[in-house]
């Protein structure tokens, strides 16, 4: 572990003194996992006990004091997922790794974990690889989806990135759609959610063709913005647990029409997103 | 002053006072595990549970963290607290069957079964080694780790700690780790009540040196 690592992050957190989560992520997204120095360095230099810095680290499920492997598996195990046979899958996924569900392969290529709930129930049982969704889950799958995470996503992404088509989306937690058909963006039905942002609060319509970055929104967004989206029907925020691969902000998840999902990153401005299409 | 009314009684207490506080003060009994003088309440145990309030509205709170209120109607002591009282002192008991401290409560309080799975738990995370050690030690080398059923209490790593001093302030605050008479049946966990037969040390030599029970003690009272 590079100790000055931890105090770069640490200068960029106000000397430490900001909050101690956003230290303790950026941490572990820097080496994977907690380290115990890394605790010990920032209990240091912010003044702070380490057995508080240490609660916190042990009370979040996102957090991990172990070394993690360099693919993560998330298998989700909400309720909606459960009853759709999840903990088969996980069984399944842990007979083809060899580990139990969190625990980090020997070679530390792969880390099996549990979730709760990943805000898109509609289509469960749900796995997310990498930040790459799998819809639809079933154990016969689970070796194919092993192999992908192995070859790597990165290169299947780039291909479908280019391409320009239209999709269809429904929102994760009520499956209400939301495309707008009387706002229009590239001529096509606009894809329209909720948006807030600083004590703003209005519509924000997006392009429905896959590839192309035109909005419109009621308030004018600052580029660089991180937004809050919700569900215009259930007013449920739309977010997951993943993160943008280009920018770091959340994504948020839209199921599309036909099956798989779509996530965009939070970001004004930034072009990170995925396309994760179901069978 | 706070004016209210205490099983009927009506007093004023100052305020700023906790019900657990102004009740002891009055003389009204209230059994408590995670409560102690100097540190601060914590509503951990959920043993000083009181009524407050009057018909539908009565409900049940923690007197220990409650602070005295104008015109509040407390009962220390009601069916309903006695239910729950008794209801909590049962699970306290099956996960921690051996101390001698919730041993005690319980025949304090009539608990004469307990129904539950026993866990032989030796912590009831009460919080009061974690207190003591942040606001009297002013140490900080032991607190909560981790949530729900994998909550415990311990240093980070489960290394010995630096800031920790070894003053023993945790043990001695423990009302978990302190053991109970075991005479007879070890694995039973309501107390045996050989006291009211017999006092142990006089006549089982087998007690040895294992803790006394008794409280007050008899046998001593009938040796002088
Ligand atoms: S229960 Fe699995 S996504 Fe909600
Ligand atoms: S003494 Fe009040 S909850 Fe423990």
């Amino acid at each position: 572990m590079n100790p000055e690592v931890v105090q770069n992050i640490l200068e960029k957190h106000n000397e430490g003194q900001d909050g101690l989560i956003s230290i303790l992520e950026d941490i572990q997204n820097h080496f994977g996992y907690l380290p115990q120095e890394a605790l010990q360095i920032v209990a240091d230099k912010s003044g702070q006990a380490l057995v508080d810095i240490y609660g916190v680290a042990t009370f979040y499920k996102s957090f991990s004091l172990k070394p993690r492997g360099k693919h993560l598996m998330s298998v989700c195990l909400g309720t909606a997922c459960h009853v759709r046979n999840a903990p088969f899958i996980v069984k399944e996924f842990e007979k083809q790794l060899g580990i139990r569900a969190g625990e980090t392969t020997p070679d530390r290529e792969f880390t099996l974990e549990t979730v709760n709930c990943l805000g898109a129930c509609a289509l469960g049982p749900i796995a997310v690889v990498d930040g790459h969704y799998f819809s639809k889950v079933k154990t016969v799958k689970v070796k194919e989806i092993i192999n992908e995470a192995l070859a790597g996503f990165d290169k299947i992404e780039i291909k479908t990135d280019q391409r320009i088509f239209p999709i269809e989306v429904s929102c994760p937690r009520c499956n209400h759609s939301l495309m707008d058909r009387n706002n229009l963006v590239d001529g096509h039905p606009s894809i329209t959610v909720t948006a807030s942002f600083g004590s703003k609060h209005g519509w924000l319509s997006l392009s429905c063709l896959y590839g192309s970055y035109n909005v419109s929104s009621e308030h004018v967004i600052p580029i660089d913005t991180v937004l809050n989206l919700f569900c215009p029907h259930c007013h449920a925020e739309l977010i997951s647990g993943s993160n943008c691969s280009e920018c770091g902000a959340p994504m948020v998840p839209m199921i599309v029409r036909g099956g798989g999902v779509v996530q965009v990153c939070l970001r004004r401005g930034c072009k990170g997103h995925l396309l994760d299409l179901g069978e | 002053m706070i004016n209210l009314t205490i099983n009927g009684l009506n007093v004023s207490m100052e305020e700023g006072m906790t019900i657990l506080e102004a009740a002891q003060f009055l003389g009204f009994p209230i059994p408590t595990l995670c409560s102690k003088e100097g540190l601060s309440p914590y509503g951990a145990c959920r043993l000083c549970l009181v009524e407050i309030g009057e018909g539908d509205r009565a409900k049940l709170v923690t007197s220990c963290t409650y602070p005295v209120q104008e015109g509040l109607k407390v009962r220390t002591t009601s069916k309903r607290v006695d239910r729950a009282r008794r209801m909590i002192i049962e699970l306290h008991l099956a996960s921690c069957p051996q101390s001698k401290i919730i041993q005690d409560i319980a025949s304090k309080y009539n608990v004469r079964q307990q129904r539950f799975r026993q866990e032989h738990e030796d912590c009831i995370l009460c919080g009061l080694c974690v207190r003591m050690c942040e606001e009297q030690m002013v140490a900080k080398a032991i607190g909560f780790r981790g949530r729900g059923e994998t909550r415990s209490i311990g240093t980070p790593f489960d290394i010995k700690s630096d800031v920790c001093r070894l003053c023993g302030g945790c043990m001695y605050v423990c009302p978990a780790c302190s053991l109970r008479c075991t005479f007879s049946e070890p694995d039973k966990a309501i107390c045996g009540a050989c006291a009211n037969i017999a006092a142990p040390c006089l006549d089982k030599d087998k007690f040895g040196d294992l803790m006394c029970y008794m409280d007050p003690c008899v046998a001593c009272e009938i040796e002088k």
